[in-house]
């Protein structure tokens, strides 16, 4: 009775995610004639149905949504990569003045959310003359990012510093040391960021829909907000534009499970 | 020489988190619109009618939909998280499906749900198969129940989030202490009440606070959805238009400086409330 109950409610509760989500899958192969004669519930006649999805992927300029995404995204990544594993080294490996200090404000900084800023921070990016070009979100995902630091600290912590005096014993310099040992030691703690911040940037929002206007710039999210507009009423192509950018995420996820799980734990908790 | 390796990271943070935080608190006792050279100094009128214009102050009332909604979120996570870390066919497929809406982009979210709240939509179609037909509303568009299915929204959206970090605090764990309590002969309640509570207490007491500044920073799933219409306009959307449609930089900056010493206030109740030294089992 008691595992009925536990199985009951695991269903339910996977029925209530996944609902939402096979309606919108639904309707987005359905004709326009038939997304207005059959309800939400009714599958699509005809599975083999890409119309939808042509005309979001077209009309959406998703290419280019997708295009943009992935620049931005690898920018960013590469530079949170090496600006966080640098901070990390010099602050877990060098004794220099104001080290607490400077340890300090990364910790404080961690607790400021990101959304109360951008008043000002518009005002910033506006005097460098960025806003509008794909460098805005670039500097905006490298600069608010701490977290990062501190998953790099963390794991720089369990790479004992006798790897890096004897190097050093064989004459390797302070940066031959970084970029020869410490680095590739940090793959796991690299996979762990390349994981969250890939997915908050493919999600992100408010930063593209602030800084990047120009249609030209846009990216997923701002590619599919802006697709509602004209489409407003067409909600079978809307909701093929909505798969569009479900179905990288569920690759994604499917592939990826074990470590995804483990960098959203480490991210959330520190 | 190690200055040289920091400075990127210290350059970045000081420029796009420390100065927008001290400009913040300049701009927030001017009238300045963003573009004048100059800006009129306003004393505390932007704080004065943060607090008193009822446009401003009612963004708050809409928060407590959303903290409402995080208790909701945190028990159906703690549930789940409890049942899934015993036994379970299907453990992984369960954990798998419950965890999924946290990754999903959040315009996408906003589209499934504007979709499922429609007139006619999926939502009022199941209630009518389940015989509660008269009960369907405008979920989206009645000022009454607007807010209620945003944040029902947001509790499908962020439960993942809180399920899979509960579930990671109880398997950290050690099996052996379950063991020996069901050797003393403690039942599943018990073992709920004095060994994983205790457990996770860290984890649930940082839920609680990202419920708190999350609760204030609701932005997408509203703007998304509703554009801020029928009452469900958050303290992010207004200061938003505030800031970026009507200019009132000084008056936005007031509204940002508040909700940024609510968040800091509330983290550090927090601090002291619960200390960060883990919680020891044995």
């Amino acid at each position: 009775m008691k595992a009925f109950a536990k199985y009951l409610s695991l269903v339910a509760a996977s029925i209530v995610v996944l609902l939402p989500l096979t309606v919108v899958f639904f309707a987005a192969f359905k004709t326009r004639a038939e997304y207005s004669t059959s309800g939400p519930l009714t599958p699509p006649e005809n599975w083999f149905n890409f119309d939808n999805f042509v005309t979001a992927w077209s009309e959406g300029r998703m290419l280019l949504g997708f295009w943009n995404t992935t620049v931005i995204l690898a920018i960013s990544l590469t530079g949170t990569i090496l600006v966080g594993t640098l901070a990390a080294y010099a602050i877990n490996r060098f004794e220099f003045p104001f080290k607490r200090l400077v340890l300090g404000s990364f910790l404080v900084a961690a607790l400021v959310p990101g959304v109360t800023t951008q008043v000002a921070t518009y005002q910033i990016v506006k005097s460098m003359g960025l806003v509008n070009t794909p460098g805005s979100a670039i500097v905006l995902f490298l600069g608010t990012d701490i977290i990062s630091v501190y998953i790099f600290l963390q794991f720089m912590q369990s790479i004992p510093p006798s790897l890096d005096q004897a190097a050093m014993m064989d004459g390797a310099s302070r940066f031959t040391v970084y970029r020869r040992i410490v680095l590739p030691l940090m793959k796991p703690a690299i996979a762990t960021v390349a994981i969250i911040k890939g997915i908050a940037i493919y999600n992100e929002f408010y930063i593209p829909f602030l800084y990047l206007r120009s249609p030209e710039l846009g990216v997923i999210s701002t590619a599919l907000f802006r697709f509602k507009g004209p489409y407003g009423a067409q909600w079978e192509t809307i909701a093929a534009c909505t798969m569009i950018v479900i179905l990288p995420t569920v690759v994604i996820f499917l592939l990826l499970q074990r470590l995804i799980y483990n960098g959203i734990t480490a991210g959330a908790t520190k | 020489m190690p200055w040289l390796y920091l400075l990127p990271a210290l350059g970045l943070l000081i420029t796009f988190t420390y100065v927008p935080v001290g400009n913040m608190l300049v701009y927030s006792f001017t009238s300045w619109d963003g573009l004048d050279v100059t800006m009129e100094p306003a004393g505390f009128d932007n704080y004065v009618r943060v607090f008193t214009d009822e446009r401003y102050w009612r963004v708050f009332l809409v928060s407590g939909y959303y903290f409402a909604a995080s208790f909701v979120q945190i028990a159906i996570a703690l549930y789940f998280a409890v049942i899934l870390s015993f036994q379970t066919r299907f453990r992984n497929l369960f954990k798998g499906i419950l965890f999924f809406p946290y990754l999903l982009n959040g315009v996408a979210v906003g589209f499934v749900f504007l979709f499922l709240f429609q007139p006619g939509g999926t939502l009022d179609t199941v209630l009518g198969w389940a015989g509660l037909g008269e009960h369907t509303r405008f979920w989206l568009g009645d000022p009454d129940i607007a807010n209620i299915s945003l944040a029902g929204t947001s509790v499908w959206r962020f439960t993942g989030l809180s399920f899979v970090l509960f579930l990671g605090a109880i398997q950290s764990i050690p099996g052996e202490i379950y063991e020996a309590a069901e050797i003393d002969g403690a039942g599943r309640w018990h073992q709920f009440r004095h060994i994983i509570v205790p457990g996770i207490r860290r984890i649930i007491s940082l839920s609680f606070i990202l419920a708190i500044s999350g609760s204030l920073s609701v932005f997408e799933i509203p703007f998304i959805m509703t554009g801020g219409a029928n009452g469900t306009r958050t303290f992010v959307v207004q200061a938003y238009e505030t800031a970026f449609q009507f200019r009132q930089i000084g008056l936005a900056s007031a509204m940002a400086v508040v909700l940024l010493l609510i968040v800091l206030l509330v983290t550090w109740i927090q601090r002291r409330l619960v200390p960060d030294d883990e919680v020891t089992l044995t």
